[in-house]
């Protein structure tokens, strides 16, 4: 008979292992200041925020396919509603909120708010379907969302707030400011994306993500995974739930997006398509279904190692180097011996629970 | 409503040892009273005319052939399946159009032939779905972890232990579900079903697979959930001891029709059982 471990402690470790790293990297950051030498690339700067943001997405693309138990193929599609509402809500915003970190905190809201909103939209018809509909209709959903971007037109002047499906219908008075210009995207967006906010945000994801997973609701929705009819037979609405887990995931995934959009000048739709939303998923599903822990590490790893490999000679073999990591991964994790030596090595380990 | 009782560790409510079903609980409702109940498949028909009256704390058995329609009814009591004909009456109020979670809300809980466990959770856990409806906070409480959440959890905690205690299990409160022992399983999906806190449990084959003096453990133990929680008991079982050794009103079901009713001996002398059981005398 397998033991569970008991979920509070691992939960902890995740913040532990995260705040480690930020510390590690804040203090490096430091070091290379003072002292002048390169103990942090200049490329590997510039991955930290959206490493952050991967880092959320896994994490609460887990909360659909590992823990809710239904696949979802459009996670990249709340990515981008989050950042293109947060990006006008950060432009908007400007004036009247001129301290920047409350400007970020408030425009990844808006994000969240409006990833929550697609997820709604997306999960109250299909979510009473069961099978493949939902991956089905996701990955429609992700296409769609980004097909809408490419056109929308979203503009301010001094008559108020323009938005419009075609350049033609966009008459923004010559004074005025485009924020969304249909294919270029958002232009001209202020930077306010920071380290420190992408740790923060992580962990606000895990505090959600961990302490839902773990309440009453938590195990509602890993109930409709485990067996649906099951947790019918013992009063558990199963819309309800199933929209919980899928909303809340929505929501992160849209201030991950917001947060992410913010972190460059310019952004443009189709950087949110479908092989985003595969790329996240490749993030969980190395990660370990259900596994938190898993998730953080893999879309770490897995979205730096990719960009570190440009730099070195063999940057024309890097996709290739990345394919034979994902093999290896996915075989080492199925090897019932390394397992076995794991579990030797690491006592406690061998029945590890599925949330860790 | 029906008066629920709580649980309440080590008091045992002696329940006078009546007559059989309807007769049982005269002047106050039945818990369970379906009428003209029946399925149709296509053009099939399963179950049909299922008349019952289940008194409030009865134990009621449910036999019969193989494919005769026992598994049917339950699904049909708790809405897996929506009856084709008939009502179904639960402490006097109609079901119609009700989903299964809100059969499961109205008090009624059932065990699945092929057992229906969350494989991937703790032993404790599935008790804990189980009382999901009695925990009452929302999930902001539990994200934010308000005090609602651990004065809740700690109550949750507590009564899945004493739950599982009515069959020694809390010590296997830790273990994955799916990996239990088959009995230990059985068991665990009766203690889930009494988290719901019903009024009338339903259980489907509770002893298949069990050896002889694990059913008569099984027997016990469904008489002291009886007498504990005070609740009806409907049970399909093949084994003949344990349907004839506890059952105080016995539904003897042959192709989706009710062909005999009555006590255990009534039915162990029905001419119309033997013959569906054995076949007619040559």
């Amino acid at each position: 008979m397998k033991k569970i471990n008991k979920n509070a402690r691992s939960g902890f470790l995740n913040y532990g292992i995260v705040t480690a790293a930020f510390a590690a990297i804040q203090i490096l950051l430091l070091v290379q200041k003072q002292v002048r030498v390169t103990l942090v690339s200049n490329t590997l700067q510039s991955l930290l925020v959206p490493a952050c943001c991967y880092i959320v997405m896994a994490v609460s693309l887990n909360l659909t396919v590992g823990v809710l138990g239904e696949l979802s193929l459009g996670h990249a599609g709340f990515m981008s509603l989050g950042a293109f509402s947060g990006i006008v809500a950060s432009f908007l915003l400007a004036d009247a909120v001129p301290f920047v970190p409350l400007r970020l905190a408030l425009s990844m809201v808006v994000g969240a708010v409006f990833g929550a909103l697609g997820g709604v939209i997306v999960g109250v018809p299909v979510l009473r379907l069961q099978g493949d509909y939902l991956a089905i209709v996701t990955l429609a959903f992700g296409q769609i969302i980004k097909n809408i971007i490419m056109v929308l037109y979203v503009g301010v002047d001094g008559k108020g707030f323009h938005v419009a499906l075609s350049s033609d219908r966009f008459n923004l008075e010559p004074d005025g400011t485009a924020i969304i210009k249909g294919p270029m995207g958002a232009v001209g967006v202020q930077k306010l994306a920071s380290f420190t906010a992408g740790f923060v945000l992580i962990l606000i994801t895990l505090l959600v993500v961990q302490n839902l997973v773990n309440s009453r609701s938590g195990r509602a929705i890993m109930a409709l995974r485990d067996n649906r009819i099951a947790a019918e037979s013992v009063g558990i609405n199963t819309t309800k739930y199933k929209l919980m887990a899928f909303v809340t995931s929505a929501a992160l995934a849209g201030a991950a997006g917001a947060l992410f959009g913010l972190n460059y000048s310019s952004t443009v739709a189709a950087k949110f398509d479908f092989n985003t939303s595969i790329l996240v998923l490749v993030f969980v599903v190395l990660g370990g279904l259900g596994s938190i822990r898993g998730s953080i590490i893999a879309a770490a790893l897995l979205y730096v190692l990719p960009e570190l490999l440009r730099q070195f000679d063999i940057a024309e073999y890097r996709m290739l180097i990345y394919a034979v990591v994902l093999i290896l991964v996915m075989l080492a994790t199925n090897n019932d011996r390394l397992k076995a030596l794991v579990g030797r090595v690491i006592p406690g380990r061998k029945g590890a629970a599925a949330n860790g | 409503m029906a008066e629920k009782k709580q649980f309440q560790k080590g008091k045992m409510v002696p329940v006078p040892s009546v007559s059989i079903i309807p007769e049982r609980d005269l002047g106050k409702t039945p818990v369970l009273e379906c009428s003209h109940l029946g399925i149709d498949f296509g053009g099939l028909t399963a179950v049909n005319e299922f008349n019952i009256t289940v008194g409030r704390t009865e134990i009621a058995g449910l036999i019969g052939p193989n494919g005769a329609g026992k598994t049917t009814v339950f699904n049909l009591l708790t809405k897996v399946y929506q009856p084709t004909r008939g009502t179904i009456l639960l402490d006097g109020m109609d079901t119609h159009g009700k989903t299964p979670a809100q059969i499961n809300r109205m008090g009624v809980a059932r065990t699945f032939q092929n057992i229906r466990l969350f494989n991937n959770l703790s032993v404790e856990d599935n008790v804990k779905i189980g009382l999901h409806n009695q925990e009452r906070y929302s999930m902001f409480s539990g994200i934010l972890r308000l005090p609602r959440y651990w004065r809740q959890e700690k109550a949750a905690h507590e009564r899945a232990l004493e739950l599982l205690s009515i069959f020694d299990m809390q010590d296997l409160a830790d273990h994955q579900a799916g990996s239990l022992p088959y009995g230990a399983q059985r068991r665990l999906e009766i203690v889930r079903a009494l988290a719901t806190n019903p009024s009338l449990l339903l259980l489907d084959e509770p002893a298949a697979g069990m050896n002889p003096s694990e059913t008569a453990e099984l027997m016990e133990n469904i008489v002291k959930i009886r007498d504990t929680f005070q609740i009806a008991i409907m049970l399909i079982e093949h084994d003949m001891s344990l349907v004839m050794g506890i059952c105080e009103g016995i539904c003897v079901l042959n192709f989706g029709q009710i062909i005999a009713k009555g006590t255990a001996e009534e039915i162990q002398s029905n001419p119309v059982v033997i013959e569906a059981y054995l076949g007619k005398q040559q």
